[in-house]
């Protein structure tokens, strides 16, 4: 938890690919039709085909295995656990099918987080959102949300690694109990700080 | 420089006074607030664009309040807080600056453009690409600058912004608040900061005690301070003498 840059979202690898420089609309649509792709493929190899062909993409963006890798370690809890129910529930086939197909749609997520600015981003959710100006609805409110909660990860992260360093500096091991309280106390004031100097520099106006 | 006026400003929390009759009109290129822990120097800081309204009294910045003219008024006035975490928007430190330009009508190019020359003049060039949340302490503090300063605002209030850096990095940050064109009201506990400064406000319990050149304030604060030391042993020593009589 120390160490923020594992922090999953908002980590974008600064490039110039054909991938880095794709609109960001062009991105999340591509995104799209590639998950629903990836989620309709019945057969093994049809998704070992696949996977070659995310793997082209990520070379193609060159980003480094070790990058790619970070993106796809939350999933070493998840994807144990699904394999073992599908292999019970349906055989090692389906599993087998399930699992590549987890892995693949989070990879390709990763892919359009590492070579697209979240700026980028919030600017394609803006201009999709605009006709729902009509009935009240802010686009660039909910990309300042998006951008606020996107921000709020590794803040909270650097409080839990620094409350957990304050207790071992006392001598006390860790204790989800005892992190909760301060954790939140200071998520409040931080979040707090944050609105104002949002404020201050007149995301509001 | 633009006019900072207070007019008897007063501020309560409740029941507690935190500013009393500050009358003051600040025009001076580099202002600096003293006083102790408490004192209500941040709480004068935050009047000025309106992120706290004073309970009596007005605030005005070439006349105009922030209560009625809140938009004109942050646009005037830049803020620089003391924790760097809290400032920091975006993912990206380029991001990060840019932001502050989102609604400002400017096209990308020019964007762009402003944002990479405030980095250069920050030494943050390098950085543009850079995760944000991972700089250094000094190294966020001066990207918080940045964002403040690429908006050109007339005024830029400082909260403390050097209390949570190294001697090294806030040395930087001082030395580019004194060299700044814009006229800087600056809260601080770093009395060297001051030194090339044009007027030192001390402020006590939420009452201006000394308001003069740096050189002559300091004195007196530091005078002020003295005496509260000087309290301090007085309650030592008589807490003692039981014992010895
Ligand atoms: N939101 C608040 N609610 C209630 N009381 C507050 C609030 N903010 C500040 N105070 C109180 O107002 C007084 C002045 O606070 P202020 O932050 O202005 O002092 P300061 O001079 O900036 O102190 P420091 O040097 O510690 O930053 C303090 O007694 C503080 O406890
Ligand atoms: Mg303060």
């Amino acid at each position: 938890m120390a160490d923020a840059s594992h922090a999953p979202a908002g980590l974008y690898w600064p490039g110039s690919s054909v991938l880095h420089r794709l609109p960001a609309a062009v991105k999340l649509l591509g995104l799209l039709a590639g998950v629903i792709a990836i989620a309709l493929i019945p057969r093994w190899w049809q998704l070992a085909i696949a996977a070659a062909g995310v793997a082209l993409l990520f070379a193609a963006a060159r980003i480094p295995l070790r990058v790619a890798w970070s993106q796809l370690r939350p999933l070493r809890y998840l994807i144990p656990v699904v394999a073992a129910l599908q292999i019970y529930l349906a055989g090692w086939h389906t599993a087998v099918t399930v699992c590549g197909t987890i892995v693949l749609a989070v990879a390709l997520a990763a892919l359009v987080t590492l070579t697209t600015r979240v700026t980028a981003m919030l600017d394609a959710l803006s201009a999709v959102l605009r006709p729902l100006r009509r009935v009240g609805v802010d686009p660039d409110r909910i990309a300042l949300l998006l951008a606020t909660t996107i921000r709020c990860i590794p803040l909270v992260a650097g409080i839990v690694a620094e409350v957990t360093e304050a207790r071992k500096a006392r001598g006390l091991g860790f204790s989800i109990r005892a992190l909760g309280a301060p954790v939140v106390i200071r998520s409040l004031r931080a979040a707090d700080a944050l609105g104002e100097s949002l404020a201050a520099r007149g995301a509001d106006d | 420089m633009s006019e900072i006026r207070f007019e008897s400003v007063g501020h309560r929390y409740g029941d507690r006074i935190v500013l009393q009759d500050i009358d003051l009109a600040l025009t001076e290129g580099k202002v600096g607030v003293v006083g102790a822990n408490g004192s209500g120097k941040s709480t004068l800081a935050r009047t000025i664009n309106g992120l706290v309204t004073p309970t009596a009294g007005r605030v005005t910045v070439d006349g105009l309040s922030p209560a009625g003219h809140g938009r004109e008024v942050r646009r005037k006035v830049g803020f620089v807080f003391t924790d760097p975490d809290t400032q920091i928007v975006m993912p990206t430190v380029a991001e990060d600056v840019a932001f502050s330009l989102r609604r400002s009508g400017l096209g990308k190019a020019e964007i762009a453009r402003r944002v990479s020359e405030i980095l250069c003049r920050m030494g943050l060039s390098d950085y543009a690409d850079h995760p944000a949340h991972l700089l250094s302490g000094g190294q966020k503090q001066l990207l918080a600058l940045a964002a403040v300063l690429v908006r050109e605002p007339a005024v830029v209030v400082a909260d403390e912004p050097t209390t949570l850096l190294d001697l090294r990095n806030a040395r930087r940050i001082a030395a580019i608040l004194a060299t700044l064109p814009q006229q800087v009201i600056a809260v601080t506990h770093d009395l060297t900061l001051l030194e090339t400064f044009d007027r030192v406000i001390v402020l006590d319990a939420g009452r201006v005690v000394a308001d003069s050149a740096p050189g002559e304030a300091l004195r007196q604060y530091r005078a002020l301070c003295d005496d509260t030391g000087d309290d301090t042993r007085e309650n030592t020593y008589d807490a003692a003498e039981p014992a010895h009589g």
